[in-house]
This record gives C-alpha cells, structure tokens and sequence, in this order.
C-alpha cells in the first residue's frame, strides 16, 4: 500500500520493465494466482481490465461511504438524546472512515485522490443509489442502520475474500464496524417500537419507505448485469446480485417479525420447498432513474459534497502553506 | 487542490504503520494524505484506531520507502531459494536423541 507501489503498479502492461518478459506468462502468472485463490497485490502485474474494474468499484465504494454521511448527518444536531447524539457522530465518522480506508486501496492502483474526488464532484463516478433518498424522521436513521448497513454486511462480508488483497483488507476492518452500525439501527428502532403509537407508526413509515431502494442496493438483476461474471470470474465479486439480494431478505424478515413492523412486499413468503423467502420484483425503472440522476435527493447531495469540498480548499492550502513555511524554517536552522 | 483550478500541491501521501498492543511490532495499516508529519499522526489517530486498536503509530512519507522491485521473477529473494540447509529440517537426527 505504498505510494511505490502504485507508482510503479500504476503503468500497468505497459511498464518497460515489462521487455525481458513474455505479457503471456504474466498472464498465466497472474491466473494461476487468482485460481489458486491468493491474493493479488499493488506491485503484482495484472490485467488493465482487473485494474480498471477494481478502480472503479473501490471508487464508487469511497464515494458511496462519503455520500453516505449526509441523510444520517442531518439528524446529528436533531437526535433526541446526548447518548444517540454520541452514537450517530459516532456512526458518521465511521463512514468518513470507511471511504478513506477505500481510497486509499484505490491509490495502491494508482487512482489517485484528488483526481477521485473531482471525478465525484463532477458526476464522472457513481455512488450507491440508496444515499439519494431522504431521512425524514428520527426511525429512519434506525432503518438505515438496519437495512441499508445490513444490507452493506450482506455485500461486503464477501469480499473480504476479494482477490485484490488491498481492498479485501479494507473490507475486514469496515465488517467489524458495520456490526455496530447495524445494532444501533436495530436497538433504535426496539426503543421506538416500545414508545407510543405515534412513534411505531414512524417506524413502519420509514420501513415502508427503505425497503425497496434497499433491495435494490444490490444492484440490477443478474440477466441484467453484464459486468458481473467476468468480475466473479477475477474473484473481485463472490456472490451475484441476486444471491446477495435473496440472503439479505432471508436475514431480515425473522428480524423483522421480532421487531414487529411489516415489510410492504405483499408477495414475500416463506417457500418451504427452497427454504429461502419469495419475494416481488423490485421496481428496476425506480433504480435507473435514480442511477441516471432523478432520484429525491441527488442533486442536494452533490451540491453538498461539491460545496463541503469547495469551501474547505482554504483550509487544504493554509495547511499546506504552514507545513511548506515550518519545513522551510527546519531547513534555515539546520543551515 | 482540484484539477480544475490548475496545479496545486497536493497533500503528500504517508503511510501508517500501528502496534496493536505491547509486545507486538508495528503493522501496516494503510496510508493517508496529510500536510505535515504531525496532521499525519492525528489523521492517523482518528482513523485507524478509533476504537483501541493501537498503543502506537509511526507514520511515514510514501515516497521515502524504498522498497524491492514487484517482479516475481526478479533475483532478489533467489538468494534464499537454494539453501534448505538453513532449515532445522535438513538435518537427520536419530529419533532417540532427546531435547533437540
């Protein structure tokens, strides 16, 4: 995870060094590591197709992490306790925290940060469709935690076994972290279900409300997925869309018996012959709209990230003015 | 600091290393932008051990680590490929001889 490394990872197939040796056998090298289920590493040779589909997922996991800090965010100077106050900043900068770990792993590929951030900034790379849907009561940041960060467990326990050994790390520290996220989401929600009507009634609301942008966290159908097989064939991805999506509902719906609220799927039920859960067709127009820009809350989430970034350039050059005028005083002393 | 706005310097790179707990060496962790040494360890703080994973950190800037080429067939390690008789293994010992 070194900037040599991804200096050096980052001229890929075409890196000089390359004309002693055979593209082929690199190839064959690098197959053969994947087949045998080791990892790949930043100075290792790889294909540009593994590379780039690696560079983008990563990124779209950083942004989606970063992006994912506002519809919980707006509810930190509005939580009802100082305990829930402590536990949603807490959850929030897990977040910052995630996407950092993530870009970074992309800067073992060569990504580099600035150039990610603007490519976020300008709608060049996508993030979760989910973070552009709006939070508004209190349950939905327990629903959230639920669904959506059980959800993100349901995606990312897999690929700690990622082949890329960078991002499969970063993706065992962000595990152990979302188990939190998702107890407290659920412990909230236990809390509201035992208050008053009007408050189980904001829990169903904001479950009726999260249920299908979740099930579509997980993407497209697999028919309709056509970068799916070769990024499982590269063991980038473990498990397709759908089988995430059937795991996630089989999770939740005991889960949500215990809670007491109703998941708004009149079609879910338990198939004994299967043992897994049916359930309906998401509403797959639904997510390409809000993947191509339409959905609620888009446009307030980019311009927030576009003006957080913007108005924090300040302080990024203040910061880098005092290091340069200590580094320059360093020098004069020792001269 | 974006691209649009012509080149500024970017915060440089540093990479993390932490010990987890007394008794075990330093491990790298992951890497981080920050302007300075001391932004480095406070960045480093809050985000690789916010929740007691370490008791220190050494930080250090990315382009100062030297490091062995990536090519598996570089001679580097051939050194230590042909000498099994620095292995305990290499040696027959009788299984009677005790403590050995």
């Amino acid at each position: 995870m070194t900037k040599t490394d991804s200096a050096s990872s980052a001229a890929g197939s075409t890196d000089p060094r390359l004309d002693g040796h055979d593209e082929q056998d690199l190839e064959q090298h690098f197959d053969a590591t994947i087949a045998r289920d080791q990892r790949i590493e930043p100075r290792d040779w790889m294909p540009d197709g593994y590379r780039k589909t690696l560079i983008r997922q990563i990124a779209q996991h950083a942004h989606s992490e970063i992006i994912g800090m506002q519809p919980e965010g707006e509810w930190i100077t509005r939580a009802p306790s100082l305990r829930r106050k402590a536990i949603l900043f807490a959850k929030v900068q897990d977040e910052a925290g995630h996407g950092l770990y993530l870009y970074s792993a992309a800067e073992t590929l060569g990504a580099d940060r600035a150039d990610l951030t603007q490519r976020l900034i300008e709608g060049r790379q996508k993030y979760s469709s989910i973070f552009n849907y709006p939070t508004l009561s209190f349950a939905d940041v327990g629903v959230i935690g639920w669904f959506v960060d059980g959800a993100a467990i349901c995606n990312q326990v897999p690929l700690c076994r990622s082949s890329y050994g960078p991002y499969a790390r970063a993706m065992v520290r962000i595990c152990k972290e979302e188990s939190f996220h998702q107890r407290q989401g659920y412990e909230l929600l236990m809390t509201m279900m035992r208050g008053t009507d009007a408050q189980r009634e904001m829990v169903q609301d904001a479950v009726d409300r999260w249920w299908w942008p979740s099930l579509m966290m997980f993407g497209p159908p697999d028919d309709a997925s056509p970068n799916s097989a070769q990024s499982m064939a590269w063991k980038i991805k473990r498990h397709s869309n759908d089988e995430l999506r059937r795991r996630f509902v089989d999770m939740t719906v005991p889960q949500a018996e215990k809670l007491g609220v109703t998941l708004p799927d009149p079609e879910l039920r338990w198939n004994a012959e299967r043992g897994h859960h049916d359930f309906g067709t998401p509403d797959w127009s639904e997510l390409q709209r809000v993947i191509k820009g339409d959905g609620p809350c888009n446009a307030q989430r980019m311009e927030r990230r576009r003006s957080a970034h913007e108005e924090g350039a300040w302080v990024r050059e203040a910061a880098s003015a005092y290091a340069a005028k200590q580094s320059r005083r360093a020098r004069e002393g020792a001269a | 600091m974006s691209s649009t706005e012509g080149v500024k310097d970017e915060w440089p790179l540093y990479e993390v290393f932490v010990r987890g707990k007394r008794g075990l060496n330093h491990v790298h962790v992951g890497s981080l932008h920050a302007a300075d040494d001391r932004m480095a360890l406070t960045h480093a703080r809050d985000l690789y051990t916010r929740r007691n994973e370490g008791v220190s950190i050494w930080v250090v800037r990315s382009d100062h680590i030297a490091a062995s080429t990536r090519d598996e067939k570089d001679p580097f390690f051939a050194p230590s490929a042909d000498k099994v008789y620095r292995h305990p293994t290499f040696y027959d010992i009788p299984d009677d001889v005790p403590h050995i």
